[in-house]
């Protein structure tokens, strides 16, 4: 028996969200006295590879088939229910990221399994086996038990801490039979921005809305998230109006993030706004409007017109990152 | 064609959510309930390839009578016809495995969900359809074209897009930006009420899962200002109290 865990990558390399769901499989092995089982598909180097083990994976299996090398939900969550059971894992833990939140509910189908989705903590297993996840666009928590012996378990990125707890691990090449039916769809162009933060994993996002007053003005949004290291974000009335991409857009019908920072600008806080945003852990707010409802959803306020104060921001972000240096 | 839309009904999304005292129920009482908006995007979307390909849309969602308001607002919206698959959905499975048994005897060459509900922010049952049925489903999709017997599919991935080609029958999640929202007028309201709605019953699946209890997030200690002369101070505070930069 064993828990598994499939480590996503992104043109060859893991991402951090791929070491945070290990440390979080590696949490729910310990507590059920189980070894860990890394999964990676693709083409991934051996060296790449060794640093799954940094982080508690006993094994790490390795299926680079020459037809997994184009990322594709039907032959991923073959593989990965194929890796399951040969495994006999007991928990089936992925990162509920874009390609999770299409192979999770995958997996569960195959093995019978029940899906824990969206997951936000560990889950409590004295006794039963219950999971956290946001419910109501982030007004409430909803805790699900799962009931099937096997489990399938899918968190969102920046949830938990990355621990390293380094272990000799062994690299097994993994393959498996796969069906002409997992690929009846053809991905005829992939089109990347690579030298942006991904904005669902981004730690830290500056986001902005009208109160910017035109798409022209967003080089300073920019300058300040490249100055910081984080992803920039918009408001739904920014995309709408085509300021900025649909892809940018957090709130109730865009994205919902979780970062460690979010500064929001010139957004007024609606609620369907607050719906993306809420589970953020530090929220700053700038407007020129003090009755703006999101300083009360806010843990920092700044009362003051955003063509002011960013620029002030990035001197000072420039300085205290030269400071740290 | 024929297109399918899963549609579910949800608390509007301005509404306040407050639990019973053991948190064990949401308290329904002064709660409207909404067609999810991400699904109002998938009818529009529907309907859009209908007119474009004389389609016919039919809307299917699993609950008990309460949602007909929900399925009457879609067939003015749009659709052709609906079908609600009588039974309280208990999780994701179960309400897949409805649709699934049905579409199994009604085939269908698109069906079209919202990429997530807005009550349970779940994904998972347009997936587990896809996964029943043996389909290919684009959650993300962006954008959806008919060419033919084939499709071809924008879908967000991370930091990017794939464009994707796929023969039909297969399951698209819709949100923002994939149709324009519709909206339905009096002639629409008035033809909802007599085109039909047949009620199935359901089939018997056990869920895998079980909702214990809700909690609603503490609130955030109350805002600390700083002032526009003290701005440049934000990540030295954000440091000492908060570690985070």
């Amino acid at each position: 028996m064993s828990v598994l865990v499939y480590i996503e990558n992104a043109e060859g390399r893991f991402k951090k969200s791929s070491f945070e769901i290990i440390s979080f499989a590696e949490a729910i092995a310990k507590k059920m006295n189980l070894p860990l089982v890394a999964l990676s598909i693709g083409k991934v180097s051996d060296e790449e590879l060794k640093k799954a083990s940094q982080y508690g994976a006993t094994k790490i299996l390795n299926a680079d088939a020459e037809n997994l090398l184009v990322q594709s939900h039907q032959p991923y969550a073959t593989v990965i229910a194929e890796a399951a059971k040969a495994e006999k894992a007991k928990i089936v833990v992925m990162t509920a990221g874009f390609n999770g939140k299409c192979i999770a509910p995958r997996v569960s189908v195959k093995l019978g399994a029940a899906l824990g989705e969206n997951v936000i903590d560990l889950p409590s297993m004295d006794g039963n086996f219950v999971v956290k996840k946001g419910a109501f666009s982030g007004k409430a928590f909803a805790f699900v038990e799962l009931l099937s012996d096997v489990k399938v378990i899918s968190m969102i990125p920046n949830s938990f801490k990355v621990i390293p707890a380094p272990l000799e691990a062994l690299i097994v090449s993994f393959q498996t039979q796969l069906p002409a039916s997992d690929f009846t769809s053809k991905v005829i162009e992939t089109i990347r921005s690579t030298d942006k933060v991904s904005l669902p994993e981004a730690e830290l996002v500056v986001s902005a809305g009208r109160g910017l007053k035109g798409p022209e003005n967003w080089g300073m949004i920019e300058e300040l998230a490249n100055v910081i290291g984080a992803a920039t974000a918009c408001s739904k009335p920014v995309s709408d109006s085509g300021w900025r991409p649909h892809s940018e857009h957090v709130g109730q019908t865009g994205i919902a993030i979780s970062p460690n920072l979010y500064i929001a600008i010139g957004i007024s806080g609606a609620i369907q706004h607050l719906a993306g945003v809420s589970s953020s852990k530090v929220i700053v707010v700038i407007n020129k409007d003090p009755e703006a409802p999101f300083f009360k959803a806010a843990d920092y306020g700044i009362v003051g017109d955003a063509f002011e104060v960013v620029p002030a921001l990035i001197k000072a972000a420039k300085e205290f990152k030269a400071n740290q240096n | 064609m024929k297109i399918l839309v899963c549609i579910s009904s949800v608390p509007d999304t301005t509404a306040k959510i407050n639990f019973s005292s053991d948190n064990k129920e949401l308290i329904s009482t002064g709660v409207t309930y909404i067609l999810n908006p991400y699904d109002e995007i998938a009818l529009s979307k529907a309907i859009d390839l209908a007119t474009q390909s004389n389609a016919t849309v039919t809307v299917i969602n699993v609950g008990d009578a309460s949602t007909e308001p929900v399925i009457r607002k879609a067939l003015a919206i749009g659709a052709n016809d609906a079908v609600r698959i009588n039974s309280v959905p208990s999780d994701s499975f179960t309400v897949a495995s409805n649709i699934a048994a049905y579409v199994k005897k009604t085939p269908f060459d698109i069906i079209l969900c919202g990429r997530e509900s807005s009550d349970y922010n779940g994904s998972g049952m347009p997936v587990m359809l896809a996964e029943i049925l043996g389909m290919p489903c684009f959650l993300f999709a962006k954008s959806l074209t008919i060419n033919g017997s084939n499709a071809t599919l924008d879908c967000e991935i991370e930091g990017g897009k794939e464009v994707i080609t796929s023969p039909m029958p297969f399951i698209a999640g819709a949100s923002e930006g994939m149709a324009e929202w519709k909206i339905p007028n009096m002639r629409g309201i008035m033809s909802a009420r007599t085109k039909p709605l047949v009620v199935e019953e359901s089939v018997a699946i056990n869920a895998g899962t079980k909702l214990v209890s809700y909690d609603k997030p503490s609130p955030r200690s109350s805002v600390k200002m700083i002032s526009v002369e003290d701005a440049g101070k934000l990540f030295e505070i954000l440091r000492e109290e908060k570690k985070i930069i």
